[in-house]
């Protein structure tokens, strides 16, 4: 267990490292920090003295091992547009992304083990092919073209849902303001986490469906019918157990696309959270925060998927000792 | 009143174009505590049978006509919770490969345990307490530790031996092995058949013992089926059947086995393959593969009857007893 | 001995036409029995020929700004009140025949798709060959790879990919640019998918006998990875390109509906659906909703006939 984790922590470490590069490799080539700083009336000496002063004149090592000394104390830089430090602007958007990307995964986890069980347990219902139906059409309508759908439908035409912002938020603690405390704030995030959900969720029926169908092909499946075992045991315990280990490590994968996507919904509903944030600064060429949000999104990706990882070692027994003790 | 009485059992498999027959009107008994061996080679239809006496047969497979009456009451026309009470309970079947039977994310006890509880009302404590019992019956050492492991830890013929106590655990009439012993390693091969046939005379329990394998049949049963292209071709007594074999089909089983063969001398396979159950031949089915064949045997399907000790499937059976002994006069 | 003798005389050289086999026979019956696909495959054959020939067929030329008025700008559709009957679909903020430009614009997006996975096929097969063939380190290497490229999802890298291209080149020569930038970024981003399948089949077939024959007779590994081993993949390797264009289509759409893709001068049916976004709220809805509605429908029907090869060609399913 023990030699699994810190092998899995290692390649985080080395992941974040070569993230890192690619963030400072866009940092230096991206914007001029001089400009931002001073403007550009000032003479060729003093360009050349600031520059010595930034340091943008040491050598290509030196330049990294400063930005990642800087990165690992949480000093991403300073946004230019905001004025303040890039990582400060991130976190405060975060939390607004994080409870839609909670929306989505309810969603997608409360539907999708249900119907994907259903849609294999009974594969010729009329049900079934209904879901299976719909699933097909779900992952065929992109992320944003369903978040505009449902705005022209509830928001413009039936006028039933708010189509943009977080309405009613009320402060948690530190940056964290919820929109699960107000019935302004379930309207206002009903129709983004819908949105985000829409093609994960037919993509997570169809990935229990067809895992489930094969497990319950199996011989094991067999013999514990052969044993007399109540079939809701068997589906349940038995198979539903199976399936769910290849389902957590395509999971883990998902949660990138998963934030990706939330660049999308978020730039559709307005939705003030470091995606929305992200576009606003790809377009005023906001580099310290690009490069920051590059980094806090890189490290997103690590930890959740070093977690998964682990996650699927603690649930898969197979693992427990025949991988992670070597 | 024999404990279970198959008749006319027909299993067909409905294809994406054609059904296709894959038992064709098997009958047998089997009394209390007797032991049976279904041998054949492979695609004769042993497997499918062990599976229909359980109802277990899946998709495309079905069960289109006859009798299977275990007890008294026919399994055939059992509901699901009927059947539920039946398998695992009073009739076990022990499967072909160890390696992929056990479920591998649940502990051995918890397979065990809920195979108890689910045929008795019982704590979880005392079903892992008979748990221990039934693995310390199978020579598991150290049976606490084993119930909190997961299948992979164990060797196969280790999870062999716990599938053979799972089959034990609720004291069945009968126990059905499909090949108990192919999938593991030669070395430890008669071990298990050995802890197998003590097991079942010790207990009383009948076995129906399916094999490819003459040799083992000889050592573990008192009666005997042999099967080809779906049908019974052959039954009696065992030891009847070793000797003094009826059927051209057996008695080229016989032959090719290594005992019957001189050291340096070619191992005397049957010639030809068994038929695809699409491709049946017409009249007996073992017809393309005799040497005795004659056009009856090309037209017409044989029926079961008694000849000297056994029963036998053979148009021809009279002839090639007189031409054997003509032979062994000669001699 | 000529090389045609002995590929004619290894007896498994008759695996590679597999494919071809099931093509001729059970595929096409499979194909003739099953509405859907022969539904969906008309479907796609429309767009892909009315798009392809937008051209010749289309009523105006959305490039050319001599037939660009602005004056024209928001008709609708000519079912709706104070439509003109020259512009059928209606036109969109710019004054564009809306017709003409989503033919234009699928048929952009089709391109996009096509090259972008032809470009996945071949980077992921190489590698897969060369994975799967030279194994040790540099497969164990090549799989890290493709397991960290897997985790981060191929939209995310796009997206920064592009947002710090436009940044660093500018919006003027990225539009100019734009179809090759989107082409790059989305055919290098999901090449593990191609090269995982390739490497599993390469490992299977590595094992047979043939492929000894085949190093035994003296044959180079460029040829026997090409000329033997390659053909036994390609039933995966169809199957996944069905879904990979789809895919692509998708993320295509998306990345242009960002701005981060095919700028408004030359739409796609993204950036169409982006352009039409801002007039959803003052009621010009047909500006999203129809160019929306053919890329939902072109990306259905490919999934559905995606769906439909891997249940004829995956072999656990097959037997079912």
């Amino acid at each position: 267990m023990f030699a699994y984790l810190v092998k899995r922590v290692f390649q985080a470490i080395a992941v974040m490292f070569v993230i890192s590069l690619i963030a400072f490799a866009i940092q230096g080539n991206l914007g001029d920090p001089l400009r931002e700083l001073v403007g550009q009336s000032v003479s060729e000496e003093v360009r050349q003295q600031l520059r010595d002063e930034l340091g943008l004149n040491d050598s290509f090592v030196q330049q990294y091992l400063r930005f990642a000394g800087n990165a690992l104390q949480g000093d991403l830089g300073t946004s230019y547009f905001f004025k303040e430090p890039a990582l400060d602007v991130i976190l405060k958007k975060l939390p607004a992304t994080l409870e839609l990307v909670f929306g989505a995964t309810l969603i997608i986890i409360g539907l999708s083990v249900p119907l994907g069980v259903y849609t294999a347990i009974k594969p010729n219902a009329i049900l079934s092919k209904v879901i299976m139906g719909l699933s097909i059409v779900g992952i065929s309508v992109p992320v944003f073209l369903t978040a505009i759908l449902m705005i022209f439908v509830f928001s413009v035409e039936f006028g039933w849902l708010p189509s943009f912002g977080r309405g009613d938020i009320v402060h948690v603690w530190g940056y964290w303001d919820t929109n699960f405390a107000t019935v302004d704030g379930w309207l206002h995030i009903v129709m983004p986490s819908i949105a985000l959900a829409s093609i994960m969720l037919p993509l997570f029926v169809r990935l229990i469906r067809a895992e489930m169908m094969e497990v319950l092909q199996s011989e094991y499946v067999r013999y514990a019918t052969a044993k007399g075992i109540n079939p809701w045991r068997i589906y349940f315990v038995h198979a539903l157990k199976n399936t769910l280990l290849p389902v957590i490590t395509v999971g883990g994968v998902q949660i990138g696309t998963m934030v990706a996507y939330t660049i999308l919904t978020e730039t559709v509903f307005q939705w003030p959270g470091m995606g929305f944030m992200f576009l606003e600064a790809v377009n005023r060429v906001d580099t310290p925060l690009i490069v920051a949000y590059l980094i806090v999104v890189g490290f997103i990706f690590v930890v959740t998927n070093t977690i998964v990882d682990l996650i699927y070692g603690l649930v898969n027994p197979t693992v427990n000792l025949a991988r992670m003790g070597a | 009143m024999s404990l279970l009485s198959v008749r006319d059992l027909t299993v067909k498999f409905a294809m994406r174009d054609q059904t296709v027959t894959a038992l064709n009107g098997i009958s047998f008994d089997l009394a209390k505590g007797e032991r049976l061996g279904i041998v054949g080679e492979s695609g004769a239809g042993k497997s499918i049978t062990g599976f229909s006496l359980l109802n277990l047969l899946s998709r495309p497979g079905y069960i289109d006509n006859g009798q299977i009456l275990f007890d008294g009451e026919d399994v055939v026309k059992m509901n699901d919770q009927q059947l539920r009470k039946v398998r695992g309970n009073r009739m076990a079947m022990i499967f072909q490969d160890p390696m992929v039977t056990l479920n591998p994310v649940l502990t051995i006890g918890q397979q065990m345990v809920e195979t108890l509880r689910a045929h008795r009302k019982l704590s979880v404590e005392e079903a892992r307490q008979i748990a221990v019992v039934k693995l310390r019956e199978v020579y598991i050492n150290s049976p606490e530790e084993r119930l909190d492991q997961y299948p992979h830890e164990l060797s196969g013929g280790m999870r062999q031996r716990i599938i053979i106590a799972i089959a034990l655990l609720l004291d069945p009439q009968l126990i059905i092995a499909d090949e108990p012993t192919t999938a593991l390693d030669v070395t430890i091969q008669a071990d298990i058949m050995e802890l197998l046939l003590e097991l079942c005379q010790s207990n009383q329990v009948g076995l129906i013992l399916i094999t490819h394998d003459l040799g083992v049949v000889s050592q573990m049963t008192e009666r005997t089926l042999v099967m080809y292209a779906g049908r019974i071709i052959e039954s009696g007594r065992t030891r009847s059947i070793i000797n003094d074999p009826q059927h051209p089909y057996t008695q080229g089983l016989i032959n090719a086995l290594p005992q019957q063969t001189l050291p340096g001398e070619q191992l005397r396979q049957i010639p030809g393959n068994m038929p695809t159950l699409a491709q049946v031949p017409n009249g007996c089915a073992f017809n393309p593969r005799c040497t005795f064949a004659t056009d009856t045997c090309r037209s017409q399907i044989p029926q079961i009857s008694h000849y000297g000790e056994v029963e036998v499937a053979c148009h021809e059976v009279q002839r090639l007893q007189s031409e054997q002994a003509r032979e062994e006069e000669k001699a | 001995m000529s090389e045609q003798g002995l590929d004619t005389q290894m007896p498994h050289q008759a695996e590679p036409s597999r494919l071809a086999k099931i093509m001729d026979s059970d595929m096409l019956y499979s194909f003739r029995r099953n509405p859907v696909a022969l539904f969906s495959f008309g479907v796609f054959a429309a767009i892909a020929v009315l798009s392809f020939l937008a051209p010749l067929i289309a009523p105006y030329n959305p490039y050319d700004p001599a037939q660009i008025d602005l004056m024209n700008s928001e008709y609708p559709p000519v079912w709706i009140n104070g439509a003109l009957p020259e512009f059928v679909l209606g036109t969109d903020d710019q004054g564009r025949d809306l017709l003409s430009t989503i033919l234009y614009g699928t048929r952009l997006s089709i391109i996009i798709g096509l090259c972008a996975v032809a470009l996945q096929a071949f980077l992921g097969i190489s590698i897969g060959l060369v994975a799967g063939y030279v194994g040790g380190r540099t497969d164990s290497l090549l799989m890290r790879m493709a397991d960290i490229q897997l985790s981060f999802s191929t939209l995310m890298v796009a997206i920064i990919f592009l947002a710090v291209t436009q940044a660093l080149f500018g919006s003027e020569t990225f539009n100019r640019y734009a179809v090759f930038f989107l082409i790059a970024v989305i055919g290098v981003a999901e090449w593990p998918q191609y090269a995982r399948t390739v490497r599993a089949t390469v490992l299977a077939e590595k094992k047979k006998e043939y492929i000894d024959s085949a190093r035994v007779l003296g044959f180079g590994p460029m040829r026997i990875m090409l000329r033997h081993i390659l053909p036994n993949s390609m039933s995966p390797i169809f199957v996944i390109s069905t879904v990979q264009v789809a895919n692509a289509i998708i993320s295509e759409a998306s990345l242009s509906f960002l701005g981060l893709g095919m700028p408004p001068s030359q739409p796609s049916l993204g950036s169409l659906i982006s352009a039409g976004f801002d007039y959803i709220y003052s009621g010009s809805w047909w500006i999203t909703v129809i160019p929306g509605i053919v890329l939902v429908v072109l990306v259905l029907v490919i999934n559905l006939l995606g769906d439909w090869v891997r249940d004829v060609l995956n072999p656990k399913l097959y037997k079912g």
